[in-house]
């Protein structure tokens, strides 16, 4: 026995000289099969498992191919069984996922084929006809496959990008390609929900007045021509549109009362939230899909394994970028080394103290500074709604004032908080990283959150003290315009920042500007939020966003190109994108929502405009159609009475959220426990290897 | 490079697909490149184009593990690096965007592993470090950090305690980098 255990020894070292070797490979692959089969059929067959004489590791699918080449055949062979025996979609994956040669995996397919197709004949015609329907069903997936990846825009362009700059650099682009897709999408459902419907049938005759502004400020205000267009939301009816015009003009008259109707407050009100929720179930499901690939448990051990072997960039295809992208994992290895290495440095306590005193000072600075900004803007926009001016050029430019101030904010702070950040001293990079968009974030959620008090709880309540029929629409004007403001700015930003030649010069700089991907996402961030905030307020708001984004892209292409450099940080490409989608979702699109949900749950809408004039708040043309359907039908009955038990009493919501509550509990400890599985399966590797060596020691001095 | 732009069969297109992690337009496109770089032969489908030919490729011509990745794709009997489509292909669809994780750290393995002796010990992960640190003296690793590098990703990969590091320790290592299938990518 202890001789038969020191052969078995001998077997793995041996499968270890000859590598991953094609018998090895087959053999995996025979019990994964079998395995699979089994999980398919639920029925066990231990004859199957392979021979070990350890009993602990039996039927783990452990690989002993110490025979010759005749039992790597009889492997193959039954390989080749097995993989007939699996339906056709395991067969695709299990070969696709195997590591042999193209050459191999032929032979193999071809071999199946042959004896598929010798009992092909045998099989009755129905199952032929299934057969050739799966066939056929299958082309057909793999033509509609290729055809979604030759719709992916922009792949040239961002080959280049990665190419030159790396992956970080890239993520920009691809996260700015997907705020693209959404704004796409809200697009398609506003558009032909609303505005084309609006557009065929005539608009209201009382709302025949034009405003027209001789200065051409309209593309940048929003107002004037503008403002009685489709653009906003006082041009929508509140009736229910028939199309009884086109219908008297031709045909017999009695079929025109019978025209299409469209409810117009009832289809507005389910648009917007029907385009909400499913944004909110596409970016809950990426942002899971992109956590459950970033996250990892064990984070804290394997640094310097995983660094040195996934560090290496294979999308790097330039030759200055790929000497860079060698200096900074040279430099990167160096330090981590250094850090792993060195004596736990006891810091004198005077210096800790500094350290966090300058650290105190920093965040005061810069929350002193958010703080007095919002301030800025909250006195500000009540100054400039309050000043009347009699120049109707002034008071059309007075409109512009308070968004060129939030975008100039936007923009020349963050800077400073880099100027804070540099006279700190961080123990990491990513530390770093981390605090200037914490610093950053909150700016931009401070700004915009004292906007929306500005608008929905000063302009929305008393619409008359600013001289307003539609308040609605005024504030689709307004986010219109801090939507063109910023992207104004961020022209400005990229021209004097990245573009302007002299600025190497002026500041005597030998190196070119490095392009911060975290400012830039959060800009992109804050623009989607403006866009999602405005889509209540107006319907084609997306369109002015999808204008804007590919403009943006081709920008900060041209400018990536030819002004700026690869970082020589080292920049965490994966959590990056994590943590970017999760602030999509979390502040930025749960504001929005929140937001609209209270526009549309206790605002009283405008009397005067809109599809929901008349009406208490918004929510009430869901309820009265809901109340008129009831009352139409009686059996339906039923549906009022769930709406008021459901829909209103908050009970119900705080059940939802409490469930959801629980479950995220739950998984985290589910994770937990995984955790330590894991560190006690890592034990037990080092007690056997432990055991192994007194097994070859006893059996050495047997022998 | 003469008119003859040998098509591709379709049963062969569709037996690719099935077999590779390529969509339809990459085996297309990688069917073009390939039959450039042989300058127009007919019959590309078990002729080899030399090591040097793909090496043009402005894909390859400029990273570290080159000559290695042809030496691992490779399926001529003679060890010279050369490839003929269907190695290209695997090449391609193990580095594609679809690949499973298990074939990259597969392939990673094979390609760090220099000396193909199906372990990485220490002198294999020297040429690996070397490798991606470059050869200009500033930022090549001295002796003795080198030394105490791999005896740290030794400490923390090696399991077994066995002086290398297997496969299965490397797919474990590899397992907790969630960058790893982002960077294991090359794009024709």
């Amino acid at each position: 026995r202890l001789i038969l255990s020191h052969l078995s020894l001998q077997a793995p070292q041996w499968i270890s000289e000859q590598g991953r070797s094609r018998g090895a490979i087959i053999s995996q692959y025979c019990n994964r099969t079998m395995q699979l089969r089994r999980r398919r059929q639920s029925r066990p067959s231990i004859q199957h498992f392979p021979r070990s004489a350890r009993p602990s590791i039996r039927g783990y699918g452990v690989e002993t191919d110490a025979a010759g080449f005749e039992e790597e055949e009889n492997k193959r062979d039954r390989l080749v069984n097995n993989l007939q025996n699996l339906s056709d979609s395991d067969r695709v994956r299990m070969l696709r996922a195997m590591p042999l040669s193209l050459s191999e995996k032929k032979e193999m397919l071809v071999l199946n084929k042959a004896e598929h197709s010798v009992s092909q004949n045998q099989i009755p015609c129905c199952s032929q006809l299934k057969y050739y329907i799966i066939i056929a069903l299958r082309h057909g997936w793999y033509g509609w496959l290729s055809f979604l990846s030759s719709l992916q825009l922009w792949q040239t362009a961002l080959k280049c990008v990665g190419g030159r700059f790396g992956t970080g650099v890239l993520s920009y682009f691809i996260f700015l390609r997907t705020l693209l897709f959404f704004n796409v999408f809200l697009f398609l459902v506003t558009g032909l929900l609303l505005v084309v419907p609006q557009a065929i049938t005539h608009p209201d005759q009382d709302q025949n007045i034009t405003v027209r502004s001789s200065w051409g400020l309209e593309v940048l205000t929003g107002a004037g021509y503008f403002s009685h267009s489709l653009l906003y939301y006082g041009y929508y009816n509140n009736q229910t549109l028939q199309t009884g015009h086109s219908c008297s003009a031709s045909g017999n008259g009695t079929s025109c009362s019978s025209g299409l109707s469209y409810n117009m407050p009832l289809v507005y009100f389910f648009t917007i939230g029907a385009a909400f929720f499913i944004t909110c179930i596409i970016l809950v499901y990426s942002m899971s899909k992109s956590f459950g690939q970033s996250f990892r448990i064990d984070k804290s051990k394997g640094l310097l394994a995983i660094k040195v072997f996934s560090s290496w960039d294979f999308k790097v295809i330039k030759k200055s970028s790929v000497r860079l992208q060698r200096a900074n994992i040279g430099t990167q290895l160096k330090e981590l080394v250094a850090e792993v290495n060195r004596q736990e440095q006891k810091f004198p306590v005077l210096q800790r103290l500094f350290r966090l005193f300058i650290h105190m000072l920093a965040w005061i600075m810069c929350l002193g500074s958010t703080l007095a900004c919002v301030l800025a803007v909250y006195y500000f926009s009540e100054h400039m709604h309050g000043a009347a001016s009699s120049d109707p050029l002034l008071k059309e430019a007075s409109l512009l004032a308070v968004p060129v101030v939030v975008s100039s904010i936007n923009l020349l702070l963050p800077g400073f908080f880099n100027v804070v950040a540099w006279m700190e001293k961080y123990d990491s990079p990513s530390m770093l990283n981390y605090i200037s968009i914490s610093r950053n974030l909150l700016l931009k959620v401070s700004v915009l959150g004292v906007l929306c008090y500005h608008w929905l709880g000063r302009v929305a309540t008393d619409p008359q003290s600013l001289g307003l029929e539609c308040w609605e629409s005024f504030v689709g004007q307004e986010l219109y315009r801090f939507l063109l403001m910023d992207f104004i700015f961020m022209l400005l930003d990229t021209f004097f920042g990245e573009f302007l030649v002299f600025s190497q010069k002026a500041l005597k700089r030998k190196r070119k500007p490095v392009f911060d991907i975290a400012r830039n996402v959060l800009e992109l961030i804050y623009g989607q939020t403006l866009a999602w905030l405005g889509v209540l307020f107006s319907p084609l708001l997306p369109a002015v966003q999808i204008i804007k984004l590919l403009f943006l892209f081709y920008m900060k292409k041209v400018s990536l190109k030819m002004n700026c450099q690869a970082s020589g940080k080292p920049w965490r490409a994966c959590q990056m994108t994590t943590i970017f989608i999760t602030l999509l979702c979390f502040p930025a699109f749960l504001g929005a929502t929140v937001c609209v949900t209270y526009t549309m749950w206790s605002i009283t809408p405008s009397a005067g405009c809109g599809p929901f004039r008349g009406l208490k708040n918004m929510f009430q043309a869901g309820k009265r159609w809901v109340h008129r359907l009831a009352a139409v039908n009686p059996d339906l009955h039923w549906l009022a009475s769930a709406h008021s038990y459901l829909v209103e009493n908050p009970l119900f919501l705080f059940l939802c959220a409490g469930i959801f509550l629980i479950m995220i509990y739950f998984h985290s400890q589910v994770v937990d426990g995984q955790r330590k599985i894991i560190e006690l399966l890592q034990e037990q590797i080092e007690n056997v290897r432990r055991e192994s060596c007194e097994y070859v020691t006893v059996s050495s001095s047997y022998v | 490079m003469g008119g003859t732009s040998s098509k591709l069969p379709k049963d062969l297109l569709s037996e690719y697909q099935e077999l590779t992690f390529l969509t339809k337009q990459e085996i297309l496109l990688a069917h073009k490149i390939f039959s450039e770089l042989q300058g127009g032969e007919n019959g590309p489908y078990s002729s080899r184009v030399s090591m040097q030919k793909i090496l043009t490729l402005p894909e390859l011509k400029a990273n570290p593990f080159r000559k290695r990745l042809c030496h691992v794709f490779s399926t001529s009997d003679m060890k010279d690096g050369s490839l003929n489509f269907e190695d290209f292909l695997d090449l391609l669809s193990a580095f594609s965007d679809t690949a499973t994780l298990e074939i990259k750290s597969h392939y990673a393995f094979r390609i760090f592993d220099f000396d193909d002796d199906g372990t990485l010990d220490a002198r294999d992960l020297e040429k690996l470090v070397n490798c991606l640190t470059g050869e200009t003296d500033d930022t090549r690793l001295t002796a003795e950090e080198m030394r105490q590098l791999i005896s740290n990703i030794l400490e923390e990969s090696d399991i077994d305690k066995d002086g290398t590091v297997n496969l299965s320790e490397f797919q474990h290592v590899i397992s907790r980098s969630p960058d790893f299938v982002s960077s294991f990518k090359i794009v024709l």
